[in-house]
């Protein structure tokens, strides 16, 4: 900890006045430090970067902003010299001006880019007589002034990526300079990860608009994952690691390395936890050529009782690969070899990846994974109803039993099968998908964040559930971004950039930090 | 990060919840006895006649089997709204092969039967090929072939059909009850079976909660939800046919207004036997309690707009019931 804040070079020229200053802030859930005393001060005029891998803090930290989250007392937060109670209200959000972006943008793509941009005077405001005409008129007049050429009458679906997220920001600012209503409030524009999607000449197109925004008084908050933007655009930044504040420096004088080292920190691995690397098995599978989504072109030699991960920062790809190589998405081309045979990936559905001996566990546990509103039982048995029992007389005495001897085996809590699956907690849940699956002795596993928002103890017991079936000859494709998770589970890791595999970390060189650097190199 | 606990959930003692279950499951049948007793002592001499009984159970066999056909496509997440001009549309069909052209009653059947199989596989292409909503899908389609039923029968009730066919429906009895009851209940007892104790009924279920869940987990989606309605398609066919067979005639329109009642069985049904999942017992038990319910009230001298306040009320209610398991079942996630 301390050790960094000699690295926090001290801000170029003092900065005049704060917008925003928060000190002391921190946020437990359930006994997890989500946020831990963090202090920040965002000086007016100023893009101040906020960095930090997942879990890091910053969302919780985005979301007591918007006052989504109430933190835990003994925070405070100043907006333009005056202090606003926590948790933040809409009125003071909009008094002081301050909007957001999110990832997602919000955008309704089947509505025209006019009523998207008055979205926000349309939730608040009662408006019996709206003149279309003059809205258009005005929204023409907004994108020339910022240099951006939208029809307010066409629908946001026929916009590019660039260009709808250059109607988020413009759309969020506009909102901010409209409602801040208190005295000096020169408003603070949030980007919440704008940029991942886009490709690199349009977060160009995207930052001259943040500076122009800039150059109209307004600050701005940019979290991002990829340095080189937050080096490019940022005046200042704070990383986040652990919920800590691990420094603020002022950017000219930080190079990529510094960052990095500074994101990732000198973390004491648990390499206790990995396994001695084996040897390489046979050739068991194989993906060729594979297109589609992000991935420009991805190949992979897979062999028996190998687990593989795959990582990469957010937008790089590296978590579509498995949803392409089982059907779920189709991709534009590609093969995949299994058990001697080659399937086309452009034609491959799921129920013929399951044919070919594959698995998946999606990472949306209850849109995806199951119904929870359906009982265990009938959860852990949809992958199996045929071979339990005869397809035209289920033996429903049969399944139960295999349901409780499930339950018994991976351990899932409580013991009781015919619970509704929405009841479990999610590192039950996740058991419950593992053991749905894993008891049809695939071949080849596609697994997307098998441990997100499951417990410590669950987690470990996932971690022992992957390496049984990988001792057993199963090949693992492990998409994940919780680095320490790959680190213990796999016997390589496959690190993404912009659709392609841009490092192969093997062996002993993995570690949790090695896979973290990796990845933010790669940006 | 959500951290859901376990602890959240209220952990019902096992005997309290096994009475309180039974009850929920069963309570539908309780309030049904109820009615029978109060109109009994009410009306002893005219409705609690055996009579009354067996012509309640035979009359009701084509909203019984109208319900069936719905609870398939329900199921699996889709609506039917066409089932009742599928009935009309076979049932003319029928007639005017039969009692018009002379065909054999057994082919004139096949060809009602098929009829209704050729509306419920338009119904799929539809609502798959073009990713369109079921309910907009079947109600366009509902109304369109309506129309082809007004212009093949001239707008006019055809009569003149076998008496073969009404006599295997209503005149032959079996302990007093019309042959047309126990069609319905043969039905209701293969749909329970089909939805209890096979590999597709699971299927079927999975695809009505979670369509990407057994996407995901291999089911072919889109081959059940178009079987489904297929299934809703020959069923209504199979209602027109029974339908016949009680009037002896093809009624064009009639048939329509059965559409409302089988729709609150269908889903006053999902409240009872097995509360949360719509179940052909619960749908079949449903309609006998609506309709004892307005048969009692109209012994006892109600005007007949009581059947629109029963049918409308029973299915807002059933809906709003259904809601209500629902979303205590939500609650828990």
């Amino acid at each position: 900890m301390e050790a960094e804040i000699t690295a926090t070079a001290a801000p170029a020229g003092a900065p005049a006045r704060p917008v925003l200053r928060l000190s002391n802030l921190s946020k437990n859930f359930g006994g997890v430090h989500a946020l831990d005393r963090v202090s920040l001060s965002v000086a007016s005029g100023e893009v101040h970067g906020l960095l930090g891998q997942n879990g890091s803090g910053k969302s919780t930290l985005i979301k007591i902003l918007s006052g989504f989250h109430a933190p835990d007392p003994g925070g405070q937060l100043w907006i333009d010299d005056r202090e606003v109670s926590l948790p933040v209200a809409p009125e003071a959000l909009r008094e002081h001006g301050l909007s957001f972006v999110h990832q997602h943008l919000g955008l309704v793509p089947s509505l025209t880019v006019l009523e998207n941009l008055l979205v926000y005077d349309l939730a608040v405001a009662d408006r019996w007589a709206i003149n279309w005409r003059a809205e258009a008129q005005r929204a023409r007049e907004l994108f020339a002034r910022y240099d951006i050429w939208l029809d307010p009458l066409a629908p946001v679906s026929r916009l590019s990526p660039v260009e709808r997220a250059q109607l988020a920001i413009v759309r969020a600012f506009d909102w901010l300079q409209r409602t801040r209503r208190a005295a000096g409030a020169s408003g603070l524009l949030i980007l919440d990860e704008p940029t991942p999607f886009l490709p690199a000449h349009d977060v160009d197109a995207l930052f001259r608009l943040v500076r122009d925004i800039v150059r109209a008084g307004t600050s701005v908050i940019f979290v991002s994952h990829d340095i080189d933007e937050v080096l490019e655009i940022t005046s200042r930044a704070t990383v986040l690691r652990d919920g800590r504040v691990a420094g603020t420096f002022a950017t000219a004088a930080m190079d990529k390395r510094a960052i990095i080292h500074m994101i990732v920190g000198e973390h004491v691995d648990l390499e206790t936890m990995r396994p001695p690397s084996k040897p390489r098995g046979a050739r068991a599978a194989a993906i060729r050529n594979l297109q589609g989504g992000t991935i420009r072109d991805f190949s992979a030699e897979l062999s028996g009782g190998e687990v593989v991960g795959l990582t990469g920062l957010i937008g790089s790809g590296y978590d579509e690969i498995i949803y392409l190589a089982f059907g779920a998405v189709p991709a534009v081309a590609g093969t995949l070899e299994l058990g001697g045979r080659a399937i086309e990936l452009a034609r491959l559905t799921p129920n013929e990846a399951i044919a070919a001996g594959c698995i998946l566990i999606p990472s949306d546990r209850q849109g995806a994974g199951a119904v929870t509103t359906l009982s265990v039982t009938e959860n852990v048995n949809l992958a199996v109803l045929g071979d339990v029992s005869r397809a035209w007389a289920l033996a429903n005495s049969k399944l139960v039993e295999n349901a409780a001897s499930l339950v018994e085996r991976f351990d899932i809590r409580p013991r009781d099968p015919a619970l509704l699956f929405g009841a479990l907690s999610g590192g039950n849940q996740q058991k419950a998908l593992i053991a749905k699956w894993f008891q049809t002795s695939p071949r080849l596993m596609l697994l997307d964040e098998p441990t997100q928002g499951v417990d410590v103890g669950a987690r470990a017991q996932v971690f022992s559930a992957i390496a049984k079936a990988a001792e057993e000859g199963a090949t693992v494709l492990c998409a994940s971004s919780d680095y320490e998770q790959l680190g213990a589970i796999c016997d390589r890791v496959l690190v993404f950039s912009r659709g392609v595999v841009i490092e192969e970390i093997a062996g002993d060189r993995i570690s949790k930090s090695a896979i973290a650097e990796a990845c933010y190199r790669s940006a | 990060m959500s951290v859901k606990s376990a602890l959240d959930k209220p952990a019902a003692s096992p005997p309290a919840l096994a009475v309180s279950e039974w009850l929920e499951r069963f309570a539908l049948v309780l309030v049904w006895a109820a009615i029978i007793v109060v109109f009994g002592v009410l009306r002893p001499e005219s409705f609690l006649t055996w009579s009354n009984f067996s012509t309640i159970l035979g009359s009701q066999a084509v909203i019984v089997i109208l319900a069936l056909g719905l609870v398939v496509p329900l199921t699996s997440g889709d609506y039917d709204l066409s089932i009742a001009s599928n009935l009309t549309l076979a049932g003319t069909v029928l007639a005017l092969l039969n009692a018009r052209w002379g065909v054999p009653i057994a082919w004139s059947i096949l060809a009602a039967l098929a009829a209704g199989a050729l509306v419920g596989f338009v119904n799929g292409f539809f609502v798959i090929y073009f990713r369109i909503n079921s309910l907009i899908v079947t109600l366009g389609v509902g109304t369109f072939i309506h129309g082809i039923t007004l212009w093949l029968g001239n707008q006019q009730t055809i009569s003149g059909v076998s008496e073969g066919l009404v006599t295997a429906v209503i005149v032959t009895r079996l302990f007093g009850v019309p042959l047309g009851f126990y069609y319905a209940l043969v039905l209701c007892a293969a749909i329970w079976y089909v939805l209890s104790y096979t590999a597709l009924g699971r299927r079927m279920l999975f695809v009505g909660r979670g369509r990407e869940v057994a996407r995901l987990s291999g089911i072919r989606v889109d081959r059940i939800r178009w079987g489904c309605l297929v299934a809703s398609g020959v069923i209504g066919g199979m209602a027109g046919v029974i339908y016949v067979g009680t009037t002896a005639a093809a009624d064009p329109s009639s048939g329509l207004t059965f559409l409302l009642p089988a729709f609150a069985a269908a889903f006053l049904g999902a409240t009872t036997v097995n509360p949360g999942r719509f179940n052909p017992w619960g749908a079949m038990i449903s309609v006998y309690f609506l309709v004892t319910g307005i048969t009692g009230l109209s012994i006892l001298g109600v005007s007949t707009f009581v059947q629109d306040l029963f049918y409308g009320g029973a299915l807002v209610i059933a809906v709003t019931l259904s809601q209500i398991v629902r979303g205590r079942e939500e609650r828990l996630t």
